[in-house]
């Protein structure tokens, strides 16, 4: 087994990243995302082709991603609120062309220049397009500093095997905190990418990397085309954790930082004799429909615990289908709930004294 | 029976879409001479950009990248890092370049990315239907200058050349025109050479190729052509603008 080292979360992903294979990073400075930035700036010229190169824009940095993706080679960029906005025209044309990269987003407060605290504000961003034109990314909620590394090296593969951008969707406290974490230490298979521009070598025919179709029929025939691939990662990827779900009355559900303080706050319930059960999605697209159907079946309330004012419960909601109260209990502008707030919530959907 | 002219290899069969009289054509032919000429088709890959020449992967025989508007020094940067040993250029019109990729061009400029940028100022938005451009000059009737550019709302021109090479970083900067063949035959010179500075590995190499745009600026073929000789090259003169290699040489 790997040596446990303590690292920080952004830390852990550029290490893990470049595990992974990824020796191009393209990025502008943003709190609290700079150690990430600040690791491979240090890591990446020490290693044989490995690429540093801090952009001149956000904008910049996305449409490199868009340029190394292009060869094939493994790819990413990361930032915060702020900066991930700037990116969204890049990530559109990156998803409209089925390149794979990897985009992090350390999310924090906004809207606007909004603030530098944790924030899960960006989630509609993140899940529901965020550029134009209809596309989807992969996205991964990390809840640990080993998850920051684990789902590092899987956006990489998830995004390679379908030809999508993957995004890790951290929050400022899972960049910042320390934690022990156990790396990789055998590199990934990599898979062959036929499409990629590397050059004709005068043995095939050019390959095009392009997102533009000007005859209708064909454009709504590539969205159809990626639609069908959307559909196998909903059914194979969607992944999340369930923690004392099976009697649960009172279903939790929150994904990172939130998710942790949630784990309190049910622990607590359960202590005070108040069934209640948590689940963590993983990934929020695909997002775990099926264990939130399964959910308002048997438990009475659903309770979104978010750092936002509450997008997440949207998709709860949907998946619930009416059948039982989706309620929020939140935090936003950089605000953390405590685990008493996440508990208070808990027992006024039980039915206790408040 | 001899062959004494033919289609460079680097271009595919796909008919060109451009309009009757653009220079777009030229252009096109010129850069993928020099691709034939350096032997350098098999390990090229161009960037299109989003204007006139959108469809230009259609046109080049390379591998091909479609950027976003603007965008290309920056895809064009990925591409490089990525495969150093490939031959990378962007092929722009002035509304991409110079406007909304103003920042992409004059950074990977700075950084003297080993790229070839092939930047063609025809002072208008064609694609779109003849809007004003950074390059449209004073006074110059479009369709968003209705009145002619007015200056003091408007702004100046950009003459990218000369903005860019007030920088360190650049190789290879030169300006030229498809107007008549003398003009075309030093364009294509220019063009070759700013291919083979990057075969060469010496950077970043820019060449302005002074252009026109009959449809949207009204005229005939002719008389547009002329318009580039009596408007166009007193405001944007050709010549070489920078050359560290030249100097250096001295």
């Amino acid at each position: 087994m790997a040596e446990k080292v303590l690292m920080k979360g952004n830390e852990a992903i550029a290490e893990a990243a470049i595990r992974a294979g990824c020796l191009h990073y393209f990025g502008y400075p943003i709190t609290p995302q700079t150690e990430l930035a600040a690791y491979m700036a240090k890591r990446m010229p020490k290693i044989e082709g490995g690429v540093f190169l801090q952009a001149e824009s956000e904008i910049a940095a996305i449409n490199m991603v868009y340029g190394v993706a292009s060869t094939g080679k493994r790819v990413m960029t990361s930032s915060s609120s702020p900066g991930v906005s700037l990116k969204q025209e890049g990530i559109s044309y990156i998803a409209g062309a089925d390149l794979p990269a990897l985009i992090v987003n350390v999310q924090r407060g906004g809207p606007g220049l909004g603030g530098i605290q944790p924030s899960q504000s960006d989630y509609f961003q993140a899940t529901k397009g965020g550029g134009h034109g209809d596309y989807h990314l992969i996205v991964l909620t990390p809840a640990s500093v080993q998850e920051m590394a684990d789902l590092t090296g899987l956006a990489f593969d998830l995004a390679d095997k379908y030809r999508m951008p993957a995004m890790l969707l951290a929050d400022g406290t899972m960049g910042q905190m320390m934690e022990p974490v156990e790396l990789p230490e055998t590199a990934p298979e990599m898979i062959e990418k036929p499409w990629a521009v590397t050059g004709t070598q005068m043995k095939r025919k050019h390959n095009i990397i392009n997102s533009l179709y000007l005859v209708p029929d064909e454009l709504e025939k590539m969205n159809f085309e990626r639609y069908e691939r959307y559909k196998q990662v909903e059914a194979n990827e969607t992944r999340y954790e369930e923690y004392m779900m099976d009697d649960a009355e009172i279903c939790v559900v929150a994904f990172g930082i939130a998710a942790r303080v949630s784990r309190n706050a049910v622990v607590e319930a359960r202590k005070q004799g108040i069934k209640a059960g948590l689940i963590r999605p993983i990934t929020i697209w695909p997002f775990p429909k099926d264990a939130i159907a399964k959910a308002a079946t048997h438990c009475k309330e659903i309770i979104s615990v978010e750092l936002s004012m509450g997008q997440m419960i949207e998709d709860i909601a949907l998946s619930a289908e009416c059948k039982v109260p989706v309620t929020l209990c939140n935090r936003a502008g950089g605000m953390i709930p405590s685990p008493d707030q996440v508990f208070d919530a808990i027992k006024k959907a039980a039915g206790g004294n408040e | 029976m001899a062959i004494v002219f033919e289609k460079p290899k680097s271009l595919t069969d796909a008919p060109l879409h451009y309009c009757p009289g653009c220079t777009h054509g030229i252009i096109h032919r010129l850069v993928a001479q020099a691709i034939d000429e350096l032997g350098i088709e098999g390990r090229t890959i161009g960037v299109a950009p989003v204007g006139c020449a959108v469809m230009a992967y259609n046109y080049f025989s390379c591998d091909m990248v479609e950027a976003a508007h603007g965008r290309a020094p920056a895809v064009a940067t990925g591409l490089k890092r990525s495969l150093p040993e490939n031959i990378i250029f962007t092929y722009q019109g002035d509304g991409d370049l110079a406007s909304i990729g103003m920042a992409e061009t004059v950074h990977s400029a700075t950084r003297n990315e080993n790229i070839t940028i092939i930047f063609v100022n025809n002072a208008i938005y064609g694609m779109t239907g003849g809007q004003m451009a950074p390059t449209s000059l004073p006074g110059q009737v479009t369709q968003t200058s209705p009145y002619g550019r007015d200056v003091t709302t408007a702004g100046f021109p950009i003459r990218i050349c000369e903005l860019l090479s007030t920088l360190d970083g650049p190789e290879y900067i030169e300006r030229v025109a498809v107007n008549n063949v003398k003009n075309i035959k030093q364009a294509q010179k220019a063009i070759k050479k700013a291919f083979e500075n990057q075969v060469n590995g010496k950077g970043f190499s820019l060449i302005e190729v002074v252009s026109s745009c009959p449809t949207n600026w009204g005229m005939t073929p002719d008389d547009a052509l002329r318009w580039i000789d009596e408007k166009m090259i007193p405001y944007y003169p050709l010549g070489v603008y920078k050359d560290r290699s030249a100097k250096e040489g001295e």
